[in-house]
């Protein structure tokens, strides 16, 4: 295999006189990178403006005090609609009846409108847990007169039923005495008795009552003064984060697949025009003319971008932890490894790509067919809510597994012991992948 | 004149339905030239293939240096050199030849000696340093015939080593290859230019994968009662003179 390290290092000279390939390979992910750290951080703060026709004053202000959203108070749906259409809002809200609202959307912008949606949602209960307060300081009371109300008849109707008891239970007595064949008098004794424990129970469970009902005034009273005091002493929430911190955006939840996806995406091309490169200048002719082993030839490609590929992700790495603070969990060691096995298999896909392609032009056609399809399917964007069978397709795509792995290696802290299952279904890609590609080159030559 | 370099035995090479080597004895014995001459899809390049095993032979047998071929091993010592220079263009001449001695096994003690001895037989010795992107064209020529010539091959097979170079370099292209046969060791070479004929021990005419003569050029001439190997090519290819 002594031919197999010459060839790398021949690979990585060519790269090294090659300035702007590896300016390419080394400052794109970078730049690339920060311009999506960019993109994602503004996009939060995006904000609108709606118009409100008619709305009661409570609900406009609760609405205006919703984060990020503005309100605008029109006379008329005819001046609102105007200004919609002069895009000076980007909703408005009137009211059409009792509980009854129409929400009109320039529907131009999903998260504007979704936005508005929440916001307005979030201003119905608002006001409505206003109203709600008010109407439970109301409750609390109503249920402190009503349980004292309550009390009293219980206690009135258990003196009643007690009462009633001693009296039927002295009938029974006499009844008893003077003769047992007497079964009517027997009965009604039965009847007596029955009564009284009934009775008896309806105390009970009336006390039981009154009890919740005390418990109930009191939790209304707690909450009437938790109300009024929540103005002056705010609740305390102390947030942890188990990953990053509250700066932890949407770009730190692709910062792991973004790096896997730059060492395929510049592994496939690069290497896969470099091969091309050999074949059409005639050099692979000429090194398929000396001993050399196929295998040795694509082992040789492997260990010159395998090192590219480590360097790369090195680079990637110390940039977005150093300059765009994103957090990794795991170790190091464990991305290099992963990286380093999805170079190995971008490289081998795009050696046997570039054998279907007759110029370099048609090698960049490979671009949108086999890697962009990759970046849908790798988990940048989630896949849970999807068709199963759209699922599926992200199971024959090799940065699925890599994006997996780097995420749970990132984000969650896991090892590589862990990841057998995506290390596993990486190492079966790169196998079938170069076993096709030694077998391929017995076009050139057949042995 | 002892030992077969080459020898093809009846070759019989398809392509699909096409046939395109028709059963071609050829012989190349160590230290004669032996010329490959031909029009365009005679099968020239065919022949080339299959002696350094690319290709297999469909019928009959291709043996080199008393190997049936393909025989990986024995590629190193095979010299070769392409129709197109295939060279690594951002690398320099000597990294070129570096790179292409360690791919024929050449021992990294003896690798200097060598490529000093090549740079010296094509003369480019002052610049071996060069980038090739930076040569021109009849330099990479020389580079290409360097780099086929590493490593002391016992059999050089040369696929049009002379289109596109000036008249001075062919000569020397030329003288090269006399001092080769000289040293015993067998040349196979493919040619446009008729003159250059003149100049190999024995030329082979390759017509519709069919081998339509191959002797001495002078015994050709007389054969055909003609003056020239153009004009052999020509009465062979059946166009009346």
């Amino acid at each position: 295999m002594i031919h197999a390290w010459f060839i790398a290092r021949r690979v990585i000279a060519e790269l090294l006189r090659d300035k702007r390939t590896l300016a390419l390979m080394f400052v794109a992910p970078v730049l690339i990178m920060f311009l999506m750290k960019l993109i994602f951080t503004a996009n939060s703060t995006t904000s609108v403006t709606v118009a409100t026709v008619g709305l009661p004053s409570n609900i406009r202000t609760a609405l205006n005090d919703v984060k990020h959203v503005a309100v605008v108070k029109k006379g008329s749906e005819q001046a609102a609609q105007s200004a919609l259409k002069a895009q000076k809002v980007d909703a408005y809200i009137e009211k059409t009846g009792r509980d009854r609202y129409r929400v009109t959307y320039a529907n131009t912008d999903a998260t504007k409108t979704a936005l508005v949606k929440q916001g307005f949602g979030a201003a119905m209960t608002a006001a409505g847990v206003k109203t709600l307060r008010q109407t439970v300081t109301k409750m609390g009371k109503t249920i402190t007169v009503m349980s004292t109300t309550i009390k009293k008849l219980t206690a009135a109707q258990a003196a009643a039923a007690k009462a009633a008891a001693q009296a039927s239970g002295g009938t029974a007595a006499n009844g008893t005495a003077a003769s047992g064949a007497a079964s009517g008098s027997g009965t009604a004794a039965g009847a007596a008795t029955g009564g009284s424990s009934a009775a008896g129970d309806t105390a009970a469970s009336s006390d039981a009552t009154s009890g919740t009902a005390t418990t109930v005034a009191g939790s209304a009273g707690t909450a009437a003064a938790k109300a009024a005091a929540g103005k002056t002493a705010a609740v305390k929430v102390t947030n942890r984060y188990r990953y990053g911190n509250k700066d932890t955006g949407f770009f730190d939840k692709i910062v792991p697949i973004l790096m896997g996806f730059f060492v395929f995406f510049f592994v496939f091309l690069i290497s896969g025009m470099a091969l091309l490169k050999e074949r059409t200048t005639g050099t692979l002719d000429r090194l398929l003319a000396t001993p050399v082993r196929r295998g040795e030839i694509v082992a040789g490609y492997m260990l010159s971008y395998g090192v590219l590929a480590i360097i790369q992700t090195v680079i990637i790495v110390l940039t977005t932890v150093g300059f765009m603070n994103v957090e990794i969990t795991g170790s190091l060691f464990a991305v290099m490894v992963i990286n380093f096995l999805l170079a190995l298999v971008a490289l081998a896909f795009g050696i046997l790509m570039s054998t279907f392609a007759q110029s370099e032009f048609q090698m960049m056609q490979f671009i949108p067919i086999i890697v962009i399809p990759q970046v849908f399917f790798s988990g940048i964007v989630p896949l849970d809510s999807l068709a199963t069978w759209v699922k599926d397709i992200s199971y024959v795509l090799p940065l699925t597994y890599a994006g997996h792995a780097m995420t749970q290696i990132i984000m969650y802290g896991k090892g590589l012991g862990g990841l057998g299952l995506d290390i596993a279904v990486l190492l079966l890609f790169l196998v079938v992948l170069s076993a096709l590609n030694v077998r391929g080159m017995r076009r050139y030559r057949k042995v | 004149m002892t030992a077969t370099q080459m020898n093809l035995n009846h070759v019989v090479k398809r392509f699909g339905k096409q046939t395109v080597l028709q059963g071609v004895d050829l012989t190349v014995q160590a230290g004669e030239i032996v010329g490959l001459i031909g029009p365009s899809g005679a099968g020239k390049s065919t022949v080339i293939k299959t002696a350094l095993g690319m290709e297999v032979a469909d019928g009959g047998q291709a043996t080199v240096l008393e190997t049936q071929m393909p025989n990986r091993a024995l590629l190193g010592r095979i010299g070769y050199m392409a129709q197109e220079d295939a060279l690594y263009s951002t690398l320099s001449g000597r990294e070129n030849l570096t790179f292409f001695g360690r791919m024929k096994n050449v021992g990294k003690a003896a690798l200097p000696a060598a490529i000093a001895h090549v740079a010296a037989v094509v003369e480019l010795t002052a610049d071996l340093d060069k980038r090739v992107a930076g040569y021109s064209g009849g330099m990479k020529r020389r580079l290409s015939l360097a780099i086929a010539l590493l490593g002391d091959p016992e059999l050089l097979i040369l696929d049009e080593p002379t289109v596109g170079i000036d008249p001075a370099l062919r000569r020397k292209i030329w003288r090269e290859l006399g001092a080769v046969r000289d040293a015993g060791r067998g040349v196979l070479i493919t040619t446009h230019v008729m003159d250059e004929a003149e100049l190999v021990d024995r030329v082979a005419l390759l017509l519709d994968g069919k081998l339509m003569a191959f002797d001495a050029p002078a015994k050709l001439e007389r054969q055909y009662g003609v003056a020239t190997i153009e004009d052999v090519f020509l009465k062979a290819e059946g166009v009346a003179l």
